[in-house]
C-alpha cells in the first residue's frame, strides 16, 4: 500500500505513433507525469491533442498498428509491452477506465447487472449470486434508483446518464488504485453532467483511487482536479496545481483556453478566442507547434521547440513564460463579443 | 442559384470518387480486363473470320492458331461461339440489371418516402416476389415465353427489382429524416421533386454499387437458365448453353467446357471487384492502418 | 415476445395467401398443359383433347380453377398431373424431403465456414490469411454453379479412379442396392452426399463470409468491446462472449434471405448429379407443362421460405434484446 502523496502511476516519455496510408502520425510526443495516491489529475486539451490516446496507450488498448514507446509504471511494474495475460490482470483490477460515449460503452445484448458482475468475476473467484449481489450494491452506490430491479434491465432501457453511471459502477467494482475517466461528461447534457461528476466523486471516495480526468471542459477541471496537465499537439505544454493553472498560467495556450471560456460570473465580458486551428498531426511544424497561433511568437519559437521546465512543480513549455506573469487573456488575444449575433 | 450549386458540388464529388477508385488497384485492373473482354466480344466477334454458324471442316480439334478455342464435333469454331455467347450474356445481364435498378429504385424510394400504408402495400408486393426461388420462376417463365434475349432480360428484371426496391427504401428511410429534406420542403418543393432531385442523388452511391453487383448476379442467373434449357435457345447461343453442350465432353474435349466457364467467371469476378472498388471509393472507411 | 411472434405471423399469412394466387395465375397463364398432347404424332382426336382438358379443369374459368386448387391443397390434393399416373402431393413430399436433406447439411456447413472465414479475416485484417480468404470468397461468388458442379463431378470421378474405389458418387442420392446393413447404407448415402453438399456449401458461404467480415470488423471496433478489454477480460473471452455474440446476429437474417438462392442452387445441383429431389421434379414438370405440379412446387417452396424467414425473425429477436423490447 502506498502512503498518501506517493506516486501510484509514473509515466515517462510516452510516445505513440500511428502508421496510416497518409504517413506517420505522431499522436503523443513524449508525455511524462506522475499520479499520486488520492489525487485527481486533470488532462486538458482540444480534440487531437493526444489526451485520449495517452490514456488508451497506458491501458494497452490501442490497435496493433500503434507504436508505443516510453514507460508506464504502476507501483513500479512496467505496463508497456507486458503480455495480454499480465495486462488483463491489471485492467479492471488496478486500473479502471470510463469511456466517453455511454450509449455505446455497454454491450446491448447482456443485462447491466450481468456486465457489472462480469467485472467482478473477471478478477475474483466468486459465485454468480455473490457477484450479482455486489452488482446491486455498486449500482446503488452510483445512485441508480431501484437497483434490485434495474439489475435485469438491458442498456437500451436506460438513459445516457444512467448508462454512464453503470460504467462508473463497473470501474469501481474491484476498488482499483487508478480510475481513468476519458471525457466522462462530454456526451451528456449539462444537467446530467453534475450527477455524473458526483458519481465519479463517490467512486473515488469509496475506492480511495487516484483519478486521471481527461476533458476539454475547463469548468469540469476547475471543479474536480487537484493538479492539471495542459496538452497541445501531443505534448504537455503546462503542468501545475489547479490554482496555478487558472490564476497564474505560464503558457500562452493555457491563457488562450481560459479566455475562450464564457463565464457566468462575468457577464457581458468579451471572449478572447485563439485564432486558427490546431496543427494536423501529420504535418507538425518545426519548433513550438503553437507558434502559428501565438501572439508572442518570435523566430526562436519556430526554430526550437521549448522544453517543459519550471520551478516547484509548475512547469511550462514556452520560451517566454516569464512574460506571462500577471497577464489576462485580454492582454494577449483579440476579443470577440460574447453576445454577437451571427 | 441553388440548382447550379448542387450541380457544381456533384461535379467535384465525381472527380473525388474517380480519384479514389483509381487508387483501388484491384478494381482498376478488373475494369481494364472487363473492358478488354467486352471489346473482344463485341468488336472482335464481329471482325473474326468465322461466325457462329460456320461449319468448318475441322471437327473436334483442340486450340490452335486457326481456332484459338478449338472446335466442336460439328466443326463450329468455339472462339466465335464463345464471343457470341459473351455478347448475348452480357447484353441480357446489363439490360436486366439496368431495368431492375430503375424500376426498383423508383419503387423503393417512393415507398420509403411516403411511408405508412402505401409503403406497406408496396413493400408487401416486393416481399411477395422475394418469397419465390428466382431460378424456379425464371425457368417457368423462360420455358413459355421463348428465348428472345430481351424477354429473358425482362424476366430477370421482373425478379430482381424487388431486391433493389428493398435497398432503395432503406437508404431513403435513413435520408428522409435528414435536414436537407425538411429544408427542401420548407421552400415548397413538391414530393416528386424531393424524391428525384434530392433523395435519389444522395442514394446514388448505394444504387450504383448495387446495380454493378446486380449485373454479375444477372449473368450467373441467365447462364444457369440457359444451361437448363430455359434461357437462350438455338440458333442463338449463350455461355450457359455452351457449357451445357460441353458437359459430356469435359474429359475428351476440355476446351469446349473450360473456355465458356472461364469467361463467365472472369466477367463476374471483375464486375464484383469493380463494385467493391466503387463502394470503397464512394464511401471511404476510416484510413487504413498499416501494420 | 409472444406478442411480437404473433404479430409477425399475422403479417406472413396474407403474403402466403396472395403468393399462392400469384403463383397459380402465373403458371396457368404461362403455358399450355395440353401442348405435349397436341404435339404428338399422329395428333390425337379432338375428343381426347376435350377429355384431357376437362380432367385438368382447363374448361373452367381461371378463378374457379384457383379456388378448386387451393381448397384441394388444404386436403392434401394438389390437383391432377399431366402425367396421369402421378399423384402430385405425395410425390412433392418425397422429393422435397430429399432436397431438404441436401440443403440442410449444406447450409450448416456454409454457416460454419462463413463464420470461421469471416471472423478470422476480421481478426487478422490485412494478413495473408485475410487476403486468401477474401480471394476465395470472391471466386466462389463469381462461380457459375452448374459449371463448378460439373467440374467437381469430373474431379470426383478422377479421384475415384486414383483411389481405385468408388468413394465419391456422382449420380443419384443413393445407390439402388447396398449390401452390408445399416452402416453400409449410411456410408453409401454419405458418399452420394459429399460432392453436392460441398458444392452448395461453397456457393453459399462466399456471400455470407463477405458479409460476416465487415460485421465482425464493425463489432471489433465498438466501445463495448474495448470496455470489455478494459475490464480485464482475457482476449479469448472478449472475442467470444462480446464480439462474436454480437457479430453473429445479422448473419441470421442474411442466411434466411438466402434460402431462395440456395433452393435455386439445389435445382442446378440435382440436375448435374441426377438426384431425384424437388429440383429435378420442378424441371420435369416444367418440361411437361404440368401446371398443377409446378404450382404446387412453387407453393411449397414459398411456404418454406416464409416460414424460415419467420423463424429467423424470431431468432433475431431472441438474440437481440433491443428488438424484443422495442
Amino acid at each position: 500500500m502506498t502512503s498518501p502523496g506517493t506516486p501510484v502511476l509514473e509515466v515517462a516519455d510516452l510516445r505513440v505513433e500511428f502508421r496510416t496510408d497518409e504517413g506517420r502520425v505522431q499522436a503523443v510526443r513524449g508525455v511524462s507525469f506522475q499520479l499520486n495516491r488520492g489525487e485527481v489529475l486533470g488532462i486538458v486539451g482540444e480534440s487531437g491533442s493526444g489526451k485520449s490516446v495517452t490514456s488508451l496507450a497506458m491501458m494497452g488498448l490501442l490497435a496493433g498498428s500503434a507504436r508505443v514507446s516510453g514507460s508506464v509504471r504502476l507501483h513500479g511494474t512496467e505496463l508497456l509491452g507486458a503480455s495480454d495475460k499480465a495486462l488483463s490482470r491489471v485492467r479492471g483490477q488496478s486500473i479502471a477506465m470510463i469511456f466517453q460515449d455511454p450509449m455505446t460503452s455497454l454491450n446491448p445484448v447482456y443485462p447491466i447487472g450481468y456486465q457489472v458482475a462480469e467485472a467482478i468475476r473477471a478478477h475474483h473467484d466468486v459465485s454468480r449470486d455473490a457477484a450479482a449481489k455486489q452488482a446491486v450494491q455498486l449500482l446503488d452506490a452510483v445512485s441508480i434508483p431501484n437497483p434490485a430491479q434495474r439489475v435485469d434491465n438491458y442498456p437500451h432501457e436506460l438513459s445516457g446518464g444512467m448508462r454512464q453511471r453503470v460504467v462508473i459502477a463497473i470501474a469501481m467494482a474491484n476498488s482499483p488504485e487508478v480510475i481513468i475517466a476519458d471525457e466522462p461528461t462530454t456526451a451528456l447534457d449539462v444537467t446530467v453532467q453534475a450527477q455524473i461528476l458526483d458519481a465519479l466523486r463517490t467512486a473515488k471516495d469509496q475506492t480511495g483511487a487516484a483519478m486521471l480526468l481527461i476533458t476539454h471542459d475547463l469548468g469540469v477541471i476547475a471543479g474536480q482536479a487537484d493538479r492539471v496537465l495542459v496538452m497541445y499537439a501531443g505534448r504537455v505544454v503546462e503542468a501545475g496545481t489547479v490554482e496555478e493553472i487558472f490564476y497564474a498560467p505560464r503558457m500562452p495556450y493555457t491563457l488562450g483556453l481560459l479566455g475562450s471560456q464564457p463565464r457566468l460570473d462575468m457577464r457581458r465580458q468579451r471572449l478572447h478566442p485563439i485564432s486558427g486551428a490546431p496543427p494536423s498531426a501529420l504535418n507538425l511544424p518545426s519548433g513550438c507547434p503553437f507558434a502559428p497561433r501565438c501572439p508572442l511568437a518570435a523566430p526562436v519559437c519556430e526554430a526550437e521547440e521549448p522544453p517543459l521546465t519550471g520551478a516547484g512543480g509548475h512547469l511550462s513549455a514556452c520560451h517566454f513564460s516569464d512574460q506571462l506573469v500577471g497577464l489576462e487573456p485580454a492582454d494577449l488575444f483579440r476579443p470577440v463579443s460574447q453576445d454577437t449575433t451571427l | 442559384m441553388p440548382d447550379q450549386e448542387f450541380r457544381v458540388a456533384q461535379c467535384s464529388q465525381t472527380q473525388l470518387v474517380a480519384r479514389r477508385f483509381r487508387r483501388h488497384r484491384l478494381a482498376m485492373v478488373s475494369l481494364v480486363v472487363l473492358l478488354a473482354l467486352v471489346l473482344l466480344a463485341f468488336v472482335g466477334g464481329w471482325l473474326w473470320k468465322y461466325s457462329v454458324a460456320d461449319l468448318t471442316p475441322d471437327e473436334s480439334v483442340p486450340p490452335s492458331w486457326d481456332h484459338p478455342f478449338g472446335t466442336d464435333a460439328a466443326g463450329h469454331d468455339t472462339f466465335a461461339q464463345v464471343l457470341r455467347g459473351t455478347q448475348i450474356s452480357i447484353g441480357i445481364a446489363v439490360l436486366g440489371a439496368v431495368v431492375a435498378t430503375v424500376v426498383g429504385t423508383v419503387w423503393g424510394a417512393t415507398a420509403g418516402y411516403y411511408g405508412g400504408r402505401l409503403d406497406t402495400a408496396m413493400m408487401r408486393i416486393a416481399d411477395l416476389v422475394l418469397t419465390l426461388p428466382f431460378l424456379a420462376v425464371a425457368a417457368v417463365l423462360g420455358h413459355n415465353l421463348g428465348g428472345s434475349w430481351w424477354l429473358i432480360a425482362a424476366v430477370i428484371a421482373g425478379l430482381y427489382w424487388a431486391y433493389v426496391a428493398r435497398v432503395a427504401r432503406g437508404v431513403v428511410l435513413s435520408l428522409r429524416e435528414k435536414e436537407f429534406v425538411e429544408a427542401a420542403r420548407a421552400i415548397g418543393a413538391g414530393d416528386a421533386r424531393i424524391i428525384f432531385r434530392h433523395l435519389v442523388p444522395n442514394a446514388f452511391s448505394s444504387i450504383i454499387v448495387n446495380a454493378t453487383v446486380l449485373v454479375a448476379i444477372a449473368i450467373l442467373l441467365e447462364t444457369a437458365l440457359s444451361y437448363l434449357g430455359f434461357g437462350v435457345r438455338p440458333p442463338d447461343t449463350s455461355l450457359g448453353l455452351l457449357v451445357s453442350d460441353a458437359q459430356t465432353a469435359v474429359d475428351t474435349r476440355p476446351w469446349l467446357f473450360f473456355f465458356p466457364g472461364l469467361f463467365i467467371i472472369v466477367i463476374a469476378l471483375t464486375i464484383n471487384f469493380i463494385g467493391d472498388g466503387l463502394r470503397d471509393a464512394m464511401d471511404p472507411q476510416q484510413t487504413r492502418m498499416r501494420r | 415476445m409472444l406478442a411480437y411472434a404473433i404479430r409477425r405471423m399475422l403479417v406472413s399469412v396474407p403474403i402466403l395467401v396472395i403468393a399462392t394466387f400469384v403463383v397459380f395465375v402465373m403458371v396457368s397463364l404461362s403455358g399450355d398443359p395440353l401442348s405435349e398432347l397436341k404435339t404428338r404424332n399422329p395428333p390425337p382426336p379432338p375428343r381426347t383433347l376435350q377429355l384431357e382438358a376437362h380432367r385438368l379443369h382447363l374448361d373452367e374459368p381461371l378463378l374457379a380453377r384457383y379456388w378448386h386448387w387451393i381448397t384441394g391443397v388444404f386436403h392434401g390434393d394438389f390437383g391432377p398431373s399431366v402425367q396421369s399416373t402421378q399423384v402430385i402431393g405425395p410425390e412433392l413430399a418425397h422429393r422435397f424431403l430429399v432436397t431438404f436433406r441436401l440443403i440442410g447439411v449444406a447450409m450448416l456447413l456454409a454457416l460454419a465456414l462463413a463464420v470461421l472465414v469471416g471472423v478470422v479475416s476480421a481478426v487478422k485484417q490485412y494478413s495473408a490469411t485475410d487476403y486468401t480468404f477474401t480471394f476465395f470468397g470472391f471466386l466462389f461468388l463469381a462461380m457459375p454453379s452448374f459449371w463448378f458442379a460439373i467440374l467437381l463431378k469430373e474431379a470426383g470421378i478422377s479421384f475415384n479412379d486414383t483411389v481405385g474405389n468408388q468413394v465419391l458418387f456422382t449420380i443419384g442420392d443413393s445407390s439402388v442396392y447396398v449390401e452390408g446393413g445399416t452402416w453400409a447404407s449410411i456410408t453409401d448415402v454419405l458418399g452420394h452426399m459429399i460432392l453436392p453438399t460441398i458444392l452448395l456449401a461453397l456457393l453459399s458461404f462466399a456471400a455470407w463470409s463477405r458479409f460476416q467480415r465487415p460485421s465482425m470488423l464493425e463489432v471489433l471496433n465498438t466501445d463495448y468491446v474495448r470496455l470489455a478489454r478494459a475490464k480485464g477480460l482475457r482476449h479469448g473471452t472478449v472475442m467470444t462472449r462480446h464480439a462474436l455474440r454480437n457479430a453473429l446476429i445479422p448473419l441470421v437474417t442474411v442466411t434466411a434471405l438466402d434460402l431462395g438462392a440456395i433452393i435455386s442452387g439445389a435445382i442446378v445441383t440435382e440436375n448435374v448429379y441426377q438426384w431425384r429431389g424437388a429440383g429435378s421434379f420442378l424441371l420435369e414438370s416444367i418440361r411437361h407443362d404440368d401446371a398443377y405440379a409446378v404450382a404446387g412446387w412453387l407453393l411449397i417452396a414459398a411456404t418454406f421460405i416464409i416460414v424460415f424467414n419467420l423463424a429467423a425473425d424470431l431468432l433475431y429477436a431472441v438474440l437481440d434484446p433491443r428488438i424484443r423490447y422495442a
